[in-house]
């Protein structure tokens, strides 16, 4: 007879435990919550995996920069190109840039700066470029 | 009229004091998880447009690089560790700041606010390094009214520079709204904004360093 009067005051503690759990549930939302906010989220180890990426692409054109081993003709496209794979590494690595379904409107963002960015850039540099050439007619070649 | 002028900020506030009120009313909760892709989204979509005022002054810097009108030319000025320097302080803020959004995650408001003021150290070297390179040039003659090349380069640099001392700002800001509320979700969302641009100004120093010094003295 007396051991369900034990038990029951161990039955009557599982209200006062609940807050704990709810406690765990609500973190546990905002967790969730958090995790989809427009924005992807990486690790200790994925940032890791950036910075040291990040860390021999800079030190690959820094060091060929500074030791003169190859003539400036093919030193230009190699920073430039370890440059663009940097940038990557960066967006996918820190920005956390991907192609799932909730970064949809980012991506679209992205390519449309990206085209933007292009006639920007590589039409100043073409139109400059050959202002300079018909503006200077001594010195270019006829 | 006594209402904050801007309208997000205004939301913000209301999102902020609705959660802080009711920390266990799962709605308003609810109602602040649709507003998260919104804010990011819109941030992104600013740091686009910064991307391409960024792209308008590379390209500006490519059309002028070489009209130095006599002065000294992009090998002669720039000195390569001094720039590999400011580039480790500015890519290992990068990493504080990504251990910072991950303590974040795990909810641990002392572990985002050190790695949080471990980043703006590193921001403040670097800002601290760069503008001592510019009124060493400045000493040197080489100031932005030397030539073309010299204030398209003041311009592209002096840019990053304004945007980082913004950054740094920013966190000063940010240590008050974490210090004052905590890790609550309107911090998270400022948090992850600022993330987005610091680690976008590291995106704008790599072409920094690639076009500007490296390609200079290659």
């Amino acid at each position: 007879m007396s051991t369900p009067h034990v038990a029951k005051p161990k039955k009557a503690k599982t209200p006062h435990t609940k807050p704990v759990d709810i406690d765990q549930s609500k973190s546990e939302l905002a967790h969730h919550e958090h995790h989809d906010d427009g924005a992807g989220h990486g690790t200790v180890k994925s940032y890791l995996i950036g910075f040291i990426l990040s860390v021999i692409l800079t030190g690959i054109p820094f060091a060929l920069t500074m030791m003169h081993i190859l003539p400036s003709s093919s030193l230009v496209p190699v920073i430039l190109v370890l440059g663009i794979v940097q940038i990557l590494v960066h967006l996918y690595f820190f920005l956390h840039m991907n192609a799932s379904s909730s970064q949809v409107w980012n991506n679209a963002a992205f390519v449309f700066t990206l085209i933007i960015v292009g006639i920007l850039v590589i039409g100043s540099i073409w139109v400059m470029f050959h202002l300079n050439h018909n503006m200077m007619p001594g010195m270019a070649p006829m | 009229m006594s209402k904050p002028s801007n309208p997000v900020e205004a939301h913000n506030n209301q999102i902020d004091s609705a959660y802080d009120h009711n920390p266990n009313d799962t709605h308003h909760a609810g109602d602040h998880h649709d507003e998260g892709p919104k804010v990011t989204l819109g941030f992104w979509i600013y740091l686009m447009s910064d991307c391409i005022l960024f792209a308008s002054i590379f390209a500006t810097y490519a059309v002028l690089k070489d009209n130095i009108a006599g002065g000294p030319n992009g090998r002669e000025l720039f000195d390569l560790s001094y720039v590999a320097i400011e580039t480790a302080l500015l890519l290992l803020s990068s990493l504080t700041f990504g251990l910072s959004m991950i303590s974040m995650d795990a909810g641990k408001l002392k572990a985002v606010i050190g790695w949080l003021a471990v980043t703006g150290l590193l921001g403040l070297g670097f800002m601290g390094m760069e503008i001592h390179e510019f009124m060493k040039l400045i000493h040197e003659g080489a100031g932005p009214n030397r030539s073309a090349f010299l204030s398209a380069f003041f311009t592209l640099v002096g840019t990053h520079g304004i945007h980082v001392t913004s950054g740094l700002i920013w966190m000063g800001a940010m240590f008050g709204h974490l210090i004052r509320r905590g890790l609550t979700p309107a911090n998270r969302i400022r948090m992850m904004e600022l993330s987005l641009f610091w680690h976008f100004l590291d995106i704008i120093w790599i072409g920094v360093f690639s076009i500007v010094y490296l390609m200079g003295a290659a």
